[in-house]
């Protein structure tokens, strides 16, 4: 059986200028990853580049088997793969529900609706129809992952959910991630805080000037490699 | 007190005109953040159509009218396709010179199929039939008809960017073009309905305006002038806010025309400029 997702040499451009280097990840179903690497490692870019908003070449980028690199991105949304973007980037003259509704705009079948997206986060019910830029920070990022639930993606890609937000509001955001998971949900997630981003995948992938430069199991990884393949200083 | 009755009936339908004139500007801006200077000049060009395909094509009127709205919406499509998703972006300079050439060739190309010779659509007299109210009030068919297709759209395109999923598309679309992709929409074919949607609502427009009066080729500027004033003195983004807009329209220059004939259009600018500087985000500044 093919993994969820395998990427071949991935290389991926801004105009002229390169920022991935021929990187190796996979994601095995029902895994969840995590992308570590300082700022610009690569990191969004790599996700950006999965989600279909930078070009690929076709083989580059397997979804299940299937070459799906440089397709447009509103096609692999409806192949299953969501992106849960980096500063939330939610619809500023929609409401909380709008927001959510607007993400099952290609309605894929399965588990996540209105209702069950209000049982993992109840303060978003509360807050339905308000407009979302008047939520905080938190509630922000609880609209960003509903919204990219309400697709029922296969593969979840969240970019930095603890960007910005304060410690304690990062641990819930992080619990309810466990839940989302929990029944087999295949994830990456791009996180700069390394001890988190450990504690939540099994395995770990981290970029370096867009590279990998280190790549293992999350709970056995040794901490002075991870600075050295963070920073990429010699020790 | 009559009078004043009568100003304000005439008023909300000659204002039903305007902001009929005014809907597709409203929904082109709100959608696309465009502002399109040959507005008017669309809505004389679907005239033309319309009396080619009347006196040129023999088709009877209640057959031309649903073809001109299939045309409209299929020639709105082709041109946000083709055209105005190069120009439609951040900046508006480029949409605004796009759109003031398109001004320009389609009123010459006018005057070059038609001349230059004023027309008017010829309805068996339907324009000139009315209702009698006690008081001496005379309440025109065609103006009533005319506000009732102007309400009618109104309330359709609420509920379509209020209650239903293309309408959030185009919302989300218009807040942020990168991340709607993320949900599955195709920016450039959202934009492309909207502007199918934008030319129906002008060809509408133009329908009931050319049964209405004789229209020329170079009528287009100052149809876009009360289209514009419309949507400004409503407030841009929501579409009860433009029929508003249309309706304060036309109670001022009925209000103007009932002092001095030549002061009604006049009144109209007044007011416009007035809306300007006491409240320059309109009377319902509301994103729909």
């Amino acid at each position: 059986m093919p993994a969820i997702l395998e990427t071949r040499a991935l290389t991926a451009f801004y105009g002229d200028f390169q920022a991935i280097f021929g990187v190796n990840i996979t994601v095995e179903k029902g895994e969840v990853i995590a992308l570590i690497g300082s700022n610009g490692a690569g990191k969004s870019t790599f996700l950006k580049t999965v989600a279909g908003l930078l070009r690929a070449p076709a083989r580059q980028v397997l979804y299940q088997g299937e070459p799906i690199g440089g397709m447009p991105a509103a096609r692999i949304v409806s192949k299953g793969i969501a992106l849960v973007p980096e500063g939330r980037r939610l619809f500023t003259s929609l409401s909380v529900e709008e927001n959510l509704l607007v993400g099952g705009y290609c309605s894929r079948p399965g588990r996540w609706n209105l209702q069950t997206v209000y049982e993992l986060f109840p303060v978003l019910k509360e807050r339905r129809r308000d407009p979302a830029t008047t939520l905080s920070g938190g509630q922000q990022q609880m609209v960003a992952i509903g919204r990219a639930l309400m697709s029922n993606p296969d593969l979840l890609m969240c970019d930095e959910l603890s960007l910005g937000l304060a410690p304690v509001i990062v641990r819930e955001i992080y619990a309810a991630l466990e839940q989302i998971v929990a029944d087999g949900l295949s994830a990456i997630l791009v996180e700069q805080d390394v001890q988190l981003a450990r504690r939540v995948s099994s395995r770990f992938y981290c970029l370096q000037e867009g590279r990998v430069s280190l790549s293992g199991v999350s709970v056995d990884a040794d901490d002075e490699a991870i600075t050295r393949a963070y920073f990429g200083v010699a020790s | 007190m009559n009078s004043i009755v009568n100003i304000v009936i005439q008023g909300v339908l000659l204002g039903a005109l305007y902001a009929l004139f005014a809907m597709g500007q409203s929904l082109m801006y709100g959608v696309m953040r465009l502002t399109n200077i040959a507005h008017g000049d669309f809505i004389v060009l679907m005239v033309f159509i319309l009396f080619a395909l009347t006196n040129q094509g023999h088709v009877p009127l209640w057959a031309a009218i649903p073809l001109l709205l299939l045309i409209a919406f299929g020639a709105g499509y082709a041109m946000q396709h083709a055209l105005l998703d190069r120009v439609s972006g951040r900046d508006p300079l480029p949409s605004l010179v796009v759109t003031f050439g398109l001004s320009v060739v389609i009123q010459n190309v006018l005057q070059e199929v038609f001349s230059a010779d004023p027309r008017a659509l010829a309805t068996n007299g339907f324009e000139s039939m009315s209702l009698s109210l006690p008081g001496g009030i005379a309440i025109g068919l065609l103006p009533l008809l005319t506000l009732a297709v102007t309400l009618a759209a109104t309330l359709a395109l609420q509920w379509l960017f209020g209650c239903t999923s293309l309408g959030r598309a185009f919302r989300a679309t218009s807040d942020d073009r990168e991340i709607v992709q993320l949900i599955g929409v195709l920016p450039r074919r959202t934009f492309a309905l909207a502007t199918s949607i934008a030319f129906v609502l002008i060809a509408l427009a133009g329908a009931l305006y050319s049964m209405r009066t004789a229209v020329s080729p170079s009528d287009g500027p100052g149809l876009l002038l009360y289209a514009f004033e419309a949507v400004v003195i409503g407030g841009m983004g929501s579409f009860w806010g433009t029929f508003a807009g249309g309706v304060v329209l036309g109670m001022a220059q009925q209000f103007g025309f009932f002092f001095d004939p030549g002061w009604g259009i006049w009144f109209g600018h007044l007011l416009f400029l007035a809306v300007l500087a006491v409240r320059p985000q309109g009377i319902f500044p509301k994103t729909a």
